[in-house]
C-alpha cells in the first residue's frame, strides 16, 4: 500500500515536472515534418533520444494527419481549430500551410518513437506495452533512452524486459564489443522472442565474427533451457489440472461404486445436469440482478449444482437403483437407459447446442509465472476446488454420522440394520450425495469447457478408470489414480500427440490391471470371488 | 435323449427359414409395383436386422449363458465390418472419385500405395478369413489376459467399453489407414457383380438368413452339450466350478472368443446390405446397445436375443422416421424398464407370468444374501437366476 502511494506521488511529480520542461522547438519539429524522408528520420532520432516528454502529443498529431506546415511553423489542426503546434497557443491557419506527408517508414518510426517516450510512462503496464512495442524493430537511434529507462526503472521484472530491449537494440551494432555485451544480455533472457533473435544473429544473415557467435550460442543455450523448464512446468499444471478434473469426477463415482458397489452410467449425465444448473443461475444472475453482482453468481450456482444433482440422484435412487442393488450388471444398464433419457431431457430444454457459461471476471486471465507459462485463474481454482471437495468428503466419510452409517452399511448391511441403521435411507442420502459431488464437478467443468449434452460423455470412460485404477472402496486411490492419470496423458500427448496418448493410457491400464486386478489400493482380503 | 427342438422353437425355427426362403425370391420375381414386392428398402432393413440378430445371439452365448457381459461387442462387429470393407473398397476400382487404383481416401491423404494391412485386400477369401480371424484374435488375446487376472462382473464390463472407445479413437485417425472419420462407403460391386441390384440384395438377404439359422443351430449345439453346461455353472457359481476341478478360464475364454468371430461375421455380413462402416459402430453407445437387444429379447434364451434384435431395431426405425426427438427417450426406458420388470426378457414374459413371479421373489430372497456379505456386491448378474 506504502508502495503504491510513493509511485503514485512519483508519478505526479514526473508528470508536473514534465509539461512545462524544456518543451521541443520550432526548427526540430519543422525538420521532422518536411524534407528527404531520410533526414527527416534523423531529425526524428535526434528529437528523442533527448527523451523530451512534449514531443509525444505532436508526433501523435502527425500520426493523426493533423499537422500542417509552412516555412518557418508547423500548425495542429483539432476539430478545426488551429494552433501553434510547439507553445499550443491559438493561431490562424496561413493559407500556404501544407499538409504533413507521413509514408510508411515515417509512420513506423513515429509510432516507435511514441512506444520510447513512453518508456518514461508513470504506468507500469504502458511502460511494458512499450517495451514490447519496440522490440518489434530495434533500433540503435532509441538507446540513449532506453539506457535512461533502465536507470530510472525500479519494477524488476521490467529491468530485465529493458535489458533484453537493449540487448536487442545492440546486438546488430556494428561495434564489435558492444555486440559482445549484447550476447551476454541476452542469456537472461526467458522468452521465445529473445530465442527467435538468436536463432536470427546465428543464421547465414547475421553474426560473423566467430568470439561474438561463440558467445550468442551459449545465450542460445540458456534460454533454451529457461524455455524448456517452462515447458515442463506447463505439462505438468496441465496435467495437475486434467487430473483435478478427473478427481472431481471420480470422487462423486468412488462414493456410488466404491462404497455402495452400484455402477452409474448416468454419473457423467449427473453433472451436466450440474453444468446446466450453473448456466440457469448465471442467467438468472444476468438478468435479475444488478451487474456487479454477475462475478459472484458462482458462489451461488456451487451449492445450486449441488442441490439439483442431488435431489434427481435421490430420486433416481428410489425409483430405479433401489430395485437393482446385488445386480450390477443390471444396474449398469438400467443407469445407462437413465443417462440417454437426461440427455434427451436437456436437448428437449435447452437445445441441442451447447449453452455459454461465462467465467466471472476474477476467473478470467492467468497468473504469469514464467514467460512462456501463464496459469489460468479458472484452472487453478479448480484444483484448489477440487483439494476442498476431496477435504470434505474425507471429513463427511471419517467424522460425521452420516459418513459413520455409511461405512457400517458398506462393511455388514445385516448387522447395522440390526442395530437400528436405517440402511434404506442411508443408501439414499450416500447416493444422493454421490450425485451432488457429480454436480459439483460439472459446475467446474462449466468454467473450463464446452456445456453442452455430451459433457457426461465426454469424461465417464476416463473417471471410470480412475476408479477401477484407484482401486474400490478408498478415497486415497482415486486421488493417487487421478493426478497420475492426469500427469501421465498430458506427458504422452506431448509425446505422441492426444488419440494416441489416450490409446496408450486405456492399454497401460488395461496391463495394470493384470498386475493388480484389484485396483492401486486394494481392500486386502481372502475371497475366492476377489 | 433330448428333444431336438421345443414345439415353438421349432414352429420358429421352421418359420425363419420360410421366410429367408420366401424374401428374396419374391423380390427378385415380382414387379417392384406389386403388393407382394418387398421393397428394397424393406429387404436392406430386414437383412441389416439379422445381422444384428447375429451379434446379440453371440451376446447371449457370452452374456446371458456364460454371465460375461460385454459392452464391446461393438468392436468385434465393427472389425467384421472393416474387413469386408477393405475388400469391398478394393472393387470399386478405378471407378472412384480420383479414378486410381487406390481407394480415394488414401488418393485424398497423398498416399501412393497401399498400406502394409491392406495387403490381402483384393481376395474376397482372405478378407473374409480375416473378418473373422480379427475379432477372435483380438477377443482371444484381451480375454486371456483378463479371465487370467481374473476380471469379471462389472470390472469387466467397463474395460471392453474402453477397449472399444479406444478402438474408436484409433479408427477416428486418418493414418490408421481405415478412412477415418467417414470410414467405407460408395461401394461399386462385390466379386465382380454390382451390389445395388435386387438380385445381390436378395442373395445378400438369403445368406445372411441362412448363418442366422446355422448360428442359432450352433449355439443350440453348445448350450445342450456339456459344455454348455458348464458354461452356465460358471455363470451361477463361478468358485464352485473352479473348486470342483474345473478351468474356468479355458472354458470362458472360447465362449468369448467364438462369440466375437460370431460378431465379425455378422459385421462382414452387414456392410455390403448396409454399405457404410464407420467408427461409430464401435462407440461405447453401440456397444451398449447390442446388449439391450439381448436383454429385451430375454439373454438367456436362443431366439430371444434375435427377437429382441427385431423389436428393438424395428422400433428404432419406426421412431427415427415418426418421432425422431423420442428415440432416445424410448431407448432409455427400454434399458430401465427391462432391468427392472422383465429380467427375462420377452421370451420371459411368454413362458409365463407365473414362473417369472415366483423367481423374482427367489431373485429377491438372494438379493439379501448378496448384500449381506460385506464387501460391495459383485455377484454376477444371473446369478442362478435363469433356467434355461
Amino acid at each position: 500500500m506504502r508502495r503504491c502511494i510513493a509511485l503514485l506521488a512519483a508519478a505526479l511529480s514526473l508528470s508536473l515536472a514534465a509539461a512545462p520542461a524544456a518543451a521541443i522547438d520550432a526548427p526540430t519539429l519543422r525538420a521532422i515534418v518536411d524534407g528527404d524522408t531520410d533526414a527527416r528520420v534523423a531529425a526524428l532520432h535526434a528529437a528523442v533520444s533527448t527523451g523530451d516528454a512534449t514531443l509525444a502529443p505532436v508526433l501523435q498529431a502527425m500520426l493523426d494527419d493533423e499537422l500542417k506546415f509552412d516555412e518557418a511553423h508547423v500548425w495542429r489542426v483539432h476539430d478545426g481549430q488551429a494552433s501553434d503546434a510547439v507553445t499550443g497557443a491559438a493561431a490562424t491557419l496561413p493559407d500556404e500551410a501544407q499538409d504533413v506527408m507521413v509514408n510508411n517508414r515515417l509512420r513506423g518510426e513515429a509510432q516507435a518513437a511514441l512506444a520510447a517516450l513512453r518508456l518514461q510512462a508513470p504506468d507500469a503496464a504502458v511502460r511494458a506495452k512499450a517495451i514490447a512495442t519496440l522490440r518489434d524493430a530495434p533500433d540503435e537511434s532509441q538507446l540513449a533512452i532506453v539506457d535512461a529507462a533502465l536507470a530510472r526503472e525500479t519494477d524488476p521484472a521490467l529491468k530485465g524486459q529493458l535489458r533484453l530491449l537493449k540487448a536487442a537494440t545492440l546486438v546488430a551494432s556494428p561495434d564489435r564489443a558492444k555486440r559482445l555485451q549484447a550476447a551476454g544480455l541476452l542469456a537472461t533472457g526467458d522468452d521465445p522472442a529473445t530465442r527467435a533473435l538468436l536463432g536470427e544473429r546465428l543464421g547465414p544473415r547475421g553474426e560473423s565474427d566467430p568470439e561474438v557467435r561463440a558467445q550468442l550460442r551459449s545465450a542460445l543455450a540458456a534460454v533454451d533451457a529457461h524455455l524448456a523448464a517452462g515447458e515442463r512446468l506447463g505439462v505438468l499444471f496441465t496435467g495437475v489440472s486434467l487430473g483435478s478434473i478427473l478427481l472431481l469426477v471420480a470422487l462423486g463415482l468412488a462414493i456410488s461404486y466404491g462404497l455402495m458397489g452400484v455402477i452409474n452410467m448416468a454419473h457423467g449425465e449427473l453433472m451436466m445436469i450440474g453444468a446446466y444448473t450453473t448456466a440457469v443461475v448465471q442467467d438468472l444472475f444476468r438478468a435479475h440482478l444488478p451487474a456487479g453482482a454477475f462475478d459472484f453468481y458462482i458462489v451461488a450456482a456451487v451449492p445450486a449444482s449441488f442441490l439439483a444433482a442431488a435431489f434427481v440422484g435421490a430420486v433416481l435412487e428410489r425409483s430405479v437403483i433401489r430395485w437393482l442393488y446385488g445386480r450390477p450388471l443390471e444396474t449398469l444398464l438400467a443407469t445407462w437407459g437413465i443417462s440417454l433419457v437426461l440427455i434427451q431431457a436437456v436437448r428437449t430444454v435447452f437445445g441441442a447446442q451447447n449453452v455459454r457459461v461465462e467465467n466471472p471476471s476474477w476467473l478470467s486471465g492467468g497468473l504469469p509465472v514464467m514467460s512462456n507459462l501463464v496459469l489460468p485463474y479458472n484452472r487453478l481454482a479448480i484444483i484448489a476446488f477440487a483439494v476442498l471437495v476431496l477435504c470434505g468428503v474425507a471429513l463427511l466419510i471419517a467424522r460425521t454420522r452420516l459418513g459413520l452409517f455409511v461405512r457400517a452399511v458398506t462393511q455388514n448391511r445385516r448387522m447395522a440394520a440390526c442395530v437400528g441403521v436405517d440402511t434404506a435411507r442411508v443408501d439414499t442420502q450416500a447416493f444422493a450425495l454421490g450425485a451432488g459431488i457429480a454436480g459439483l464437478a460439472g459446475c467446474a467443468l462449466s468454467q473450463v469447457g464446452n456445456v453442452g449434452p455430451d459433457l457426461g460423455q465426454t469424461y465417464i470412460v476416463d473417471a471410470f478408470m480412475v476408479v477401477v485404477l484407484g482401486g474400490v472402496g478408498q478415497l486415497a486411490g482415486a486421488v493417487v489414480a487421478a493426478l497420475g492419470l492426469g500427469v501421465l496423458s498430458k506427458l504422452l500427448e506431448g509425446v505422441a500427440g492426444a488419440v494416441l496418448a489416450k490409446i496408450m493410457v486405456l492399454v497401460l491400464i488395461v496391463v495394470f490391471i493384470q498386475k493388480r486386478p484389484q485396483g492401486l489400493f486394494a481392500l486386502k482380503g481372502r475371497s475366492a470371488e476377489a | 435323449m433330448k428333444r431336438l427342438l421345443s414345439p415353438w422353437g421349432g414352429g420358429l425355427a421352421l418359420a425363419l427359414i420360410a421366410v429367408v426362403v420366401v424374401v428374396p425370391v419374391l423380390h427378385v420375381a415380382l414387379p417392384p409395383g406389386s403388393w407382394l414386392h418387398p421393397s428394397d428398402y424393406a429387404v436392406a432393413l430386414a437383412g441389416k436386422i439379422m445381422c444384428y440378430g447375429i451379434c446379440a445371439l453371440a451376446m447371449g452365448l457370452a452374456w446371458g449363458y456364460t454371465g460375461i457381459l460385454s459392452l464391446g461387442h461393438g468392436l468385434y462387429f465393427a472389425l467384421g465390418g472393416y474387413a469386408m470393407g477393405m475388400y469391398l473398397m478394393r472393387q470399386i476400382g478405378r471407378d472412384g472419385v480420383y479414378q486410381s487404383d487406390l481407394p480415394d481416401f488414401m488418393v485424398f491423404l497423398d498416399w501412393k500405395a497401399l498400406p502394409w494391412h491392406w495387403a490381402l485386400s483384393d481376395s474376397f477369401g482372405a478378407q473374409l478369413a480375416l473378418a473373422v480371424a480379427a475379432p477372435g484374435l483380438l477377443a482371444f488375446v484381451f480375454g486371456y489376459f483378463a479371465f487370467r487376472s481374473r476380471i469379471k462382473g462389472v470390472y469387466f464390463s467397463i474395460i471392453t467399453q474402453a477397449m472399444t472407445y479406444a478402438a474408436m479413437l484409433l479408427f477416428f485417425r486418418n493414418e490408421t489407414g481405415f478412412g477415418g472419420n467417414n470410414g467405407f462407403t460408395d461401394f461399386k460391386r462385390i466379386l465382380g457383380l454390382p451390389i445395388a441390384t435386387p438380385g445381390m440384395r436378395a442373395a445378400l438377404f438369403a445368406l445372411t438368413g441362412a448363418t442366422l439359422i446355422a448360428s442359432l443351430a450352433l449355439a443350440r449345439a453348445i448350450v445342450t452339450s456339456k459344455y454348455g453346461r458348464v458354461l452356465q455353472a460358471i455363470r451361477d457359481a463361478e468358485a464352485r466350478v473352479m473348486f470342483s476341478g474345473y478351468d474356468p478360464i479355458a472354458y470362458k475364454l472360447s465362449i468369448w472368443t467364438l462369440s466375437a468371430m460370431m460378431c465379425g461375421v455378422a459385421g462382414a455380413l452387414y456392410v455390403p446390405q448396409v454399405g457404410i462402416i464407420n467408427p461409430g459402430e464401435m462407440s461405447p453407445a453401440a456397444g451398449i446397445e447390442i446388449a439391450i437387444w439381448t436383454a429385451v429379447g430375454g439373454r438367456a434364451s436362443l431366439v430371444g436375443p434375435v427377437i429382441g434384435a427385431f423389436a428393438v431395431n424395428g422400433a428404432k426405425s419406426w421412431f427415427t422416421q415418426v418421432f425422431p426427438e423420442f428415440w432416445l427417450y424410448f431407448l432409455g426406458a427400454l434399458f430401465i424398464a427391462v432391468t427392472l420388470f422383465m429380467p427375462d426378457g420377452i421370451i420371459g414374459a411368454l413362458r409365463g407370468v407365473p414362473r417369472t413371479l415366483a423367481r423374482r421373489r427367489g431373485a429377491g430372497a438372494r438379493e439379501e444374501g448378496a448384500r449381506a456379505d460385506g464387501v460391495p456386491a459383485r455377484t454376477d448378474v444371473a446369478a442362478g437366476e435363469v433356467q434355461a
